[in-house]
C-alpha cells in the first residue's frame, strides 16, 4: 500500500490552547481559589445580613445584588464554591474509584464474579437516577456527604462498565501478551499495562461527568436535600431565589450562571486535556 | 442514482486506442508531491504493472485514474484521457459513471472493501443496478453467473453469505466479480493478492490472466515483483513519486537498468540469494553471512496437540531446535503455525505432548519458574506496533525488558543504547514512541526488546510480512547477523516460502495442524517429497533471472 502523506519523525505539534480554553482555565482557577480561600476573592462573610439593603439590584456596593435577607449575592456565590465543587468532584472521584474497582473485579475475577458484578451494575443503571438519589437521601438524610454518596452510587456503574470493557480488550492486546512472554508478573502487567491503558478513556469520561455530577448535586440541593440553610450552596441559592424571581431576578440567575460557567469550563478544559493526552498516545 | 453515459465516444465499439492514457501526471497533497510526471497508457488486453514500495505514489496514481484522489489533492497532467475522452475536467458525477462501468477497481483487503453487513451477492447486484447493466429481473441470475465466472464454488450459497463467512480467497473473488460486473474495459487491481496465501494467490492471478486474455486491460499495482512478472506486459518502477524505470516486463525484470530496480530485485529472497545478504549496496559484492555452528538443543517439542472446541489446531507436531540455528515453519493461514508458536512460548498449554526450553518442560512449573523460563525464549511479532504499550517510549520498552533480564537500574540506559546499536538504531529514538517510528524501525525495536533478556531462542512470527521488500531484506540481514554474533536460535514462522527458504536451516511444512514434511531446507525446496509441499512450491511465482518471465509449473 502506498499512502502519500506519511509523516514520520519528530512528534506532531502539541495541541495549542485556543482562547476559549484559556478563558475556561482562568475561570476555573478563580473558582478553585474561591473554593480554597473564599476570603481572598470576596472580603465579606456570606451570612452577614443587612435587612435595610434587602432585594437590592446589582450596584457598586453589591456587585451582584442582595437577597431577601440583605446578604450579598456575590459573597455567597464565592463562599458557595467550595460546597458546590466538593459535591461534584467528590461524587466523581468516589464513582471513578468504585467503578474501577468493580470493573477490574468483573473483568479479571472470573466468570461468577463477572456475572454478579455486572447484574448489579445493570440493576443500578436501570433505576431512574434521580429516584435512586432521592431514595438514598431519604434513608441517609440530607447533607453534602450523602449527596456525594447518592450521586456516586448512580454514576459508578457506567465507569464500571467502561473499565470492564476496556480491561477485557486490553487483556488480549498484543502488548499484554508481549509483556507476558517477557516474563512480567501478572500483578505488574495489570498495574503497568492494563490499568493505565484502561484508565485513559475513563479519565475522559470523568472530566465530562464532573460537570454532570455538579449539576446533579446542585439539583439535589435545589430540592433542599443538600447542605441546609443558611449554608451558601449554588443549588440551594437558586432554589431560594425562585420565590423572588419576578422582583429580584439576580438572586436566582447569578448562582445559575456560576453553575453553568463552571460546568462549561470543566468541559472545555477537559476536552483540551483529552486532546493533549491523545496527542501523546495515539 | 444512475448517470446517463454522456459522451458518445464512450460507447465500447468506437474506442480502439488505449483505454487510459496519462502524460506527465502530477498529484500533490498540500506540500507533499506524491506523483511527479508519470506517463503511461493501457491498451485493451494489455497488463501494465506499477511496482514500488510504500510511499512511492503507485496507489495514488491508480486512484487518480478513478477520480478517487480526494478533495485535498491537486491533480495536473498534460493529457489525461479515459477511452479517448479528456478526463482532466471530470467532476464527481462523471467519475461515478466511469467507476465500476468503464473501469473496475479491486482493492487489497476484501474484508475491508466489502460491506460487512450485506451478503456479497447484494454487493455485486448493487454495481449492476447502479449502472443499469442488466434488466432488474435478471440481476440475481447475473450475480450467480459472475460468481461462477470468477471460480466461486456453489455460487448460489456464497451469494447469500456475508464477507466474514467467506475465506480470504473467496472474498477476493467476490470483489473481482463485483469489479467486472459491468464488463469494464480496464480493471485496476491494487495489491490484489498481498493478503492471500500462496496457493490462493496463484488462483487469483490465473483469474486476472483470464480477464486479460478476454481483452480486458489490466493495471496492476504491487510491491511484489514476482507477482508482477507473471502478468505484466509492461512494468513501471516507481520511487518517491517518480517512474525510475519503464519498459517491457521481460526486459525490466531480467536486465534492469536503474539501480533501484536492481536493488528491488536483489532484495527478493530467492534461491540464488541464500546464504548471502539481501540488502546489497550498489557496487558492493554480496557479502556472505558467516556460517553458524549448531549448538545444544534449545527447544524440544514432542507430539504437540492443541484443540479449540471441535477443531484440532495442532496435531502431533514434534521438532528440535539447536542453538545458533533457524527452524522455519511454513504453511498457509489456518495451518497451525501460530498456535504452535504460542505452545512453544508457553502462552498456551498443549492438550497432549510437551515443549521443553533448554531441557526444562513448561508443564509442572510454578508461576515463578515459568516466568524465569520465559526470559530464555522471546518473541518478535508481525505487527510490532500492537506489541508495544502505546504509552511507552522506546526507552521504557527496553527498560522493562532489561529489568526482566535482571539488568541493574544503573546500567539500563547504557545497555538500552547498546541494544539499539546492535539492531542498527541509535540513542536518538530512545524518547520516541513506537507510533512515531517507521515500520522497519519498529521491528528493529521489537528485536532489541527480544534480545534484552539475553534469550536462547527468539520466536519470529511473520516478522517481515508487513514490511516493504527492501526493509524486509534489511531486517532479515539483521536477524542473520545477530544469530552469528550471539548464537541465538530462531523459530521462524512465515507463510512466505521465499523468506523461509532464505533464513532457515531446517523447515517444517504444516497443513491443517499437521507436519506434512520436515527436513533440511535444501531438501525441502529442491526435492520435496510431500505432494502438498510440491503444490506450495509450484504456486510461488518466481522470476527467472535470465528471461524475467515467471517460471511456474501448472498445478
Amino acid at each position: 500500500m502506498s499512502t502519500a502523506v506519511i509523516t514520520i519523525g519528530a512528534g506532531r505539534p502539541r495541541a495549542v490552547p485556543r482562547p476559549g480554553v484559556w478563558a475556561a482555565a482562568l475561570f476555573l482557577t478563580v473558582v478553585t481559589v474561591a473554593a480554597i480561600a473564599p476570603g481572598v476573592v470576596a472580603p465579606g462573610t456570606p451570612d452577614a445580613a443587612d435587612a435595610l439593603a434587602a432585594l437590592r439590584g446589582p450596584s457598586p456596593a453589591h456587585l451582584l445584588g442582595t437577597d431577601a435577607n440583605g446578604r450579598d449575592v456575590f459573597t455567597r456565590i464565592v463562599f458557595g464554591a467550595a460546597p458546590s465543587l466538593l459535591a461534584g468532584l467528590g461524587a466523581t472521584a468516589l464513582a471513578v474509584a468504585a467503578g474501577t474497582a468493580l470493573g477490574l473485579l468483573a473483568a479479571l475475577g472470573g466468570r461468577v464474579l463477572d456475572e454478579v458484578v455486572m447484574r448489579l451494575v445493570e440493576v443500578l443503571l436501570a433505576l431512574p437516577t434521580l429516584l435512586l438519589a432521592l431514595l438514598v437521601i431519604t434513608v441517609a438524610g440530607p447533607g453534602t456527604l450523602n449527596v456525594i454518596f447518592a450521586i456516586a452510587l448512580y454514576t459508578a456503574p457506567s465507569y464500571a462498565r467502561l473499565v470492564r470493557a476496556q480491561t477485557m480488550v486490553i487483556r488480549h492486546a498484543g502488548y499484554v501478551e508481549a509483556a507476558t512472554s517477557l516474563g512480567l508478573t501478572r500483578r505488574r502487567i495489570i498495574l503497568r499495562h492494563v490499568l493505565p491503558n484502561a484508565f485513559a478513556p475513563l479519565l475522559v469520561l470523568a472530566t465530562i461527568e464532573v460537570g454532570t455530577a455538579l449539576v446533579a448535586a446542585a439539583s439535589l440541593s435545589y430540592l433542599g436535600l443538600g447542605p441546609q440553610p443558611p449554608a451558601p450552596e449554588w443549588g440551594a441559592m437558586l432554589s431560594a431565589g425562585r420565590d423572588y424571581f419576578s422582583v429580584a431576578w439576580w438572586i436566582a440567575i447569578f448562582p445559575g450562571v456560576a453553575i453553568t460557567l463552571t460546568v462549561l469550563s470543566i468541559t472545555v478544559v477537559g476536552r483540551h486535556l483529552r486532546r493533549l493526552a491523545e496527542g501523546g498516545t495515539s | 442514482m444512475t448517470e446517463p453515459i454522456v459522451e458518445a465516444a464512450q460507447s465500447e465499439d468506437l474506442v480502439t486506442g488505449p483505454i487510459v492514457e496519462v502524460t506527465d501526471l502530477h498529484v500533490s497533497f498540500g506540500p507533499v508531491h506524491a506523483v511527479r510526471g508519470v506517463s503511461f497508457a493501457v491498451h485493451p488486453g494489455e497488463c501494465v504493472a506499477i511496482v514500488g514500495e510504500s510511499g512511492s505514489g503507485k496507489s495514488v496514481t491508480a486512484r487518480t485514474l478513478l477520480g478517487l484522489t480526494g478533495d485535498e489533492a491537486r491533480v495536473r497532467a498534460t493529457s489525461f484521457r479515459v477511452e479517448g475522452v479528456d478526463a482532466s475536467g471530470h467532476r464527481e458525477r462523471q467519475w461515478r459513471a466511469i467507476r465500476g462501468r468503464r473501469i473496475g477497481f479491486v482493492l487489497q483487503d476484501a474484508l475491508v472493501s466489502l460491506d460487512v453487513l450485506r451478503p456479497v451477492g447484494k454487493e455485486i447486484a448493487e454495481t449492476l443496478r447502479l449502472h443499469r447493466a442488466v434488466p432488474r429481473a435478471e440481476t440475481a441470475g447475473r450475480v450467480i453467473e459472475l460468481l461462477r465466472e470468477v471460480g466461486v464454488p456453489e455460487p448460489e450459497l456464497r451469494a447469500r453469505q456475508y464477507p466474514h463467512e467467506l475465506s480470504g480467497g473467496l472474498r477476493q473473488r467476490a470483489l473481482i466479480a463485483s469489479a467486472i460486473a459491468c464488463h469494464p474495459r480496464l480493471l485496476i487491481a491494487d495489491e490484489p493478492t498481498t493478503a492471500l496465501d500462496v496457493t490462493v494467490q496463484a488462483q487469483i492471478l490465473r483469474l486476472l490472466a483470464e480477464r486479460k486474455r478476454d481483452g480486458t486491460a489490466l493495471l496492476l499495482i504491487s510491491h511484489d515483483l514476482a507477482v508482477v512478472a507473471e502478468l505484466a506486459d509492461r512494468v513501471l518502477v516507481m520511487k518517491d513519486g517518480v517512474v525510475v524505470e519503464d519498459g517491457p516486463a521481460g526486459r525490466v525484470l531480467s536486465e534492469p537498468e536503474h539501480p533501484y530496480t536492481r536493488r528491488l530485485l536483489a532484495a527478493v529472497p530467492m534461491e540464488h540469494a541464500k546464504g548471502a545478504r539481501l540488502s546489497v549496496l550498489e557496487g558492493e559484492p554480496a557479502r556472505p553471512i558467516p556460517p553458524r555452528p549448531p549448538g545444544e538443543v534449545v527447544i524440544e517439542a514432542h507430539d504437540l496437540v492443541k484443540r479449540f472446541r471441535s477443531r484440532t489446531a495442532v496435531d502431533g507436531v514434534s521438532f528440535q531446535l539447536r542453538a545458533g540455528r533457524t527452524l522455519g515453519i511454513v504453511g498457509e493461514s489456518g495451518s497451525g503455525k501460530t498456535t504452535t508458536a504460542r505452545l512453544v512460548l508457553g502462552l498456551l498449554a498443549p492438550d497432549a505432548g510437551s515443549v521443553a526450553i533448554d531441557g526444562r518442560p513448561w508443564e509442572g512449573l510454578t508461576a515463578t519458574e515459568r516466568r524465569e523460563l520465559r526470559r530464555h525464549i522471546q518473541v518478535v511479532y508481525q505487527d510490532p506496533l500492537s506489541s508495544f504499550d502505546p504509552r511507552f517510549s522506546v526507552r521504557r520498552i527496553l527498560a522493562e525488558a532489561l529489568d526482566v533480564g535482571g539488568e541493574p537500574r544503573a546500567t539500563r540506559r547504557d545497555r538500552a543504547v547498546e541494544l539499539l546499536e546492535q539492531v542498527g538504531l541509535d540513542a536518538s529514538v530512545l524518547e520516541r514512541r513506537p507510533l512515531r517510528l517507521s515500520g522497519g524501525q519498529r521491528q528493529r525495536v521489537a528485536i532489541a526488546r527480544a534480545l534484552a533478556p539475553r534469550p536462547r531462542v527468539i520466536v519470529c512470527d511473520e516478522p517481515v510480512s508487513a514490511l516493504d521488500v527492501s526493509i524486509q531484506a534489511q531486517v532479515l540481514d539483521l536477524l542473520a547477523d545477530l544469530q552469528s554474533e550471539l548464537g541465538v536460535a530462531y523459530l521462524f514462522i512465515s507463510h512466505h516460502l521465499g523468506v523461509v527458504h532464505h533464513v532457515s536451516d531446517h523447515v517444517l511444512v504444516m497443513k491443517d495442524g499437521r507436519v506434512v514434511e520436515s527436513g533440511d531446507v535444501r531438501q525441502i525446496f529442491t526435492e520435496p517429497r510431500a505432494g502438498y509441499t510440491r503444490e506450495l512450491l509450484a504456486a510461488v511465482p518466481r522470476i527467472d533471472a535470465a528471461t524475467g518471465v515467471t517460471v511456474r509449473k501448472a498445478s
